[in-house]
């Protein structure tokens, strides 16, 4: 177990590492950093003097070796654009974007995961299919249709929901809730379905995959030979053996979502880390964009690692360690 | 008429299909007395297992039953609802499956499975629950039961995992095991001791077995009654002595000629031409009579019902002139 995690965790140090040296390529392959920060009239000499101030003369892996000591001290620069520190405004940022992301990986989890389970069991009831109908458009609309859609009947012509931004919000130390609020919470529905919609018709058509293959096997047949009752058969045994791949899929997906919440975000003008990042992309805001590659890195690996654990146990088998075991070793 | 245990009454299980309605287990009829063995052997496709899977509700969809009844101790089981059949298995009948490796689920542990069946259909406590689960892996002869209770299946080899299935079909004290060709699956050496551990049980308890299988050396040493099946039809049925040494239906004589006999030297096997028919194309009349050495006209226009013969009951018109019908008469 121990060996497990220290392996993992030396994997994701390799993949943080190569993700640090792409976000950090980006300075260079993006033109001169200098040129982006001051303005034309600055003689040739200043820039040198900047240059220097700022080590922009140092070769390729020493400038690597100071980006990667800053980073790990949660200092990624200056941005171009609004001239404050990145992690600053992150750090600004990452509380709409977490609390967006949580609410739609939450309501995609839990209204997916009963539909994919009530569409497997009840295959050919007239609900069944009308819960796959309406994922097929789930899975295809694109997210920022489906964002105007909403916004175009629940806030221009029902009037209910707000079309923009995250309503009041509430500072809790360092950290801005906008669940405190009722205007935080309606103005958090609109883009939590929107984000969600995609993840939501992904679990249900893969739960119900899983439960339809699931309620096939042996086991289960002999579950309800047992006598036992449909709920510990359907809720106990048959979900909890399609739970290894579903996991899998939501850690991913969660990951997913935080990353292309940007484009909910872009729609909703969601205050959050993605409008942050499209907005430094216009600009080439490179230490921003930097900061924001390998926070999303962060997110993935984090989760991967979680998701590995979370397997180990759900699935005993995955267990080595069979100290409990002892007896025989035939099949 | 006495009340049998198990009254299995012109059972017919039926499969739609886009080519019309196929009939897998058509006009079956038996009965298993408190604590008796009934074989029920036959080829792939005979219907021995769907006849079990009848019996305790568990057909696959569409597979239906079509006609006929089931009753338990005198009450037919056949037309119960769901939820009410589900009261029944496990507590009165039990089951045990072919595949030991597929039978137990996989993410919990025996304890586990065995605790939320004896909970299911007893009021014990959980303490109470465990500790008989720990007595049940003893009785199957399971070495260190309080320490394997807390195994998962993969941590088992297939013989122990049928033990503990055999635990969890007994779980209940049910009054009759349907074993579903419980040892199929199995090597050969540990056979003999699931079988053996299974009569013994079901000896103790009283329980009663019907055993589905195709292995005739299993039936001879287990069953006290066997039933021989063809073509989803009963063709013969009767004391499992009489059935072996002196078969009466030509299917029963060419199956047994079909078994080697140790130390008989290298006589010639007999085989029995063709095949079983294709539930597609089941023969008018006796669906044996294709294949059958002895047939006449009749065999090919009527099909036989049940018969009375000195020793059993076949489905063959070669002892109709001895006796009538002898539905009523089933208990040999």
């Amino acid at each position: 177990m121990i060996a497990f995690i220290l392996r993992r965790l030396m994997q994701a140090v390799v993949v943080m590492l190569t993700v640090a040296l792409i976000s950090f390529a980006l300075f260079n392959f993006a033109g001169d950093p200098i040129n982006n920060m001051v303005g034309q009239d600055v003689s040739l000499a200043d820039r040198e003097r900047l240059r220097e101030a700022l080590g922009l003369n140092q070769p390729f892996w020493v400038q690597f070796g100071i980006f990667l000591q800053n980073a790990l001290q949660g200092d990624f620069g200056l941005s171009y654009r609004l001239g404050r520190p990145v992690e600053d405004l992150i750090v600004e940022r990452l509380p709409a974007t977490l609390e967006l992301s949580l609410t739609a990986a939450a309501l995609a989890v839990f209204i997916g995961i009963p539909l994919g389970v009530y569409t497997g069991l009840y295959r050919d009831t007239w609900l069944s299919r009308v819960f796959l109908t309406a994922s097929l458009a789930g899975v295809s609309l694109p997210t920022f249709l489906i964002g105007i859609l909403l916004i175009l009947i629940f806030s221009v012509e029902l009037n209910v929901l707000p079309s923009f931004g995250r309503g009041e919000t509430v500072e809790i130390g360092w950290w801005t809730t906008g669940f405190a609020t009722w205007s935080g919470i309606k103005a958090l529905i609109l883009p939590s379905i929107t984000l969600c919609l995609f993840q939501l018709t992904l679990i249900m058509r893969l739960v119900r995959a899983e439960m339809m293959e699931v309620l096939r096997t042996d086991y289960i047949k002999f579950a309800r030979a047992r006598g036992l009752p449909d709920r510990k058969v359907h809720f106990g045994h048959a979900l909890k053996n399609t739970l290894v791949p579903v996991i899998t899929v939501i850690g991913l997906q969660f990951g997913s979502i935080v990353a292309f919440a940007i484009i909910t975000e872009t729609v909703f003008q969601w205050p959050g880390m993605g409008l942050l990042f499209i907005q430094a992309v216009n600009f080439v805001d490179i230490p921003i964009l930097a900061a924001y590659l390998v926070l999303i890195a962060l997110f993935f690996v984090v989760i991967n690692l979680v998701v590995d654990l979370l397997y180990y146990f759900v699935d005993p088998r995955l267990r080595v360690d069979r100290t409990a075991a002892g007896g025989e070793a035939t099949p | 008429m006495p009340n049998h245990l198990l009254e299995v009454d012109r059972l017919k299980v039926v499969f739609p299909t886009r080519r019309g309605t196929l009939v897998a287990v058509d006009d079956v009829s038996f009965h298993i007395d408190q604590g008796e063995v009934l074989g029920v052997v036959g080829e792939s496709g005979a219907g021995k297992s769907l006849t079990g899977a009848a019996i305790i509700g568990l057909l696959e969809p569409p597979g239906r039953i079509a006609g006929g009844e089931i009753r338990l101790d005198g009450r037919r089981i056949d037309n119960l609802p769901y939820s009410q059949l589900r009261r029944i298995r496990g507590k009165e009948i039990g089951a045990v499956f072919q595949d030991p490796l597929t039978s137990l689920n996989p993410l919990y542990t025996i304890g586990k499975q065995l605790t939320e069946t004896i909970e299911t259909h007893t009021d014990m406590t959980p303490t109470k629950a465990r500790e008989r689960a720990v007595q049940l892996l003893k009785d199957v002869g399971i070495p260190a039961a309080e320490k394997r209770i807390e195994s998962y299946p993969h941590q088992f080899s297939g013989g122990m995992r049928q033990r503990v299935v055999i635990a969890l079909a007994l779980c209940a004290n049910p009054r009759i095991v349907i074993a579903d060709e419980p040892t199929t699956a199995l090597d050969v050496s540990i056979q003999a001791q699931i079988i053996a551990l299974l009569k013994r049980l079901c000896q103790e308890h009283g329980t009663a077995v019907m055993l589905v299988t195709h292995d005739m050396g299993v039936i001879a040493e287990t069953a006290d009654r066997v039933a021989v099946m063809y073509a989803g039809r009963v063709a013969e049925i009767g004391p499992v002595r009489d059935v072996i040494k002196h078969p009466k239906h030509p299917y029963t004589i060419g199956l047994m000629g079909a078994i080697p006999a140790i130390g008989h030297g290298t006589e010639r096997l007999t085989q029995i031409e063709g095949a079983m028919p294709r539930l597609t194309d089941i023969p008018r009349g006796c669906a044996f009579n294709p294949r059958c050495p002895k047939v006449f006209d009749r065999c090919r226009s009527e099909r036989p019902d049940l018969l009375a013969t000195e020793t059993s009951l076949a489905s063959c018109w070669l002892y109709d002139d001895q006796r009538a019908p002898a539905r009523e008469a089933a208990h040999v």
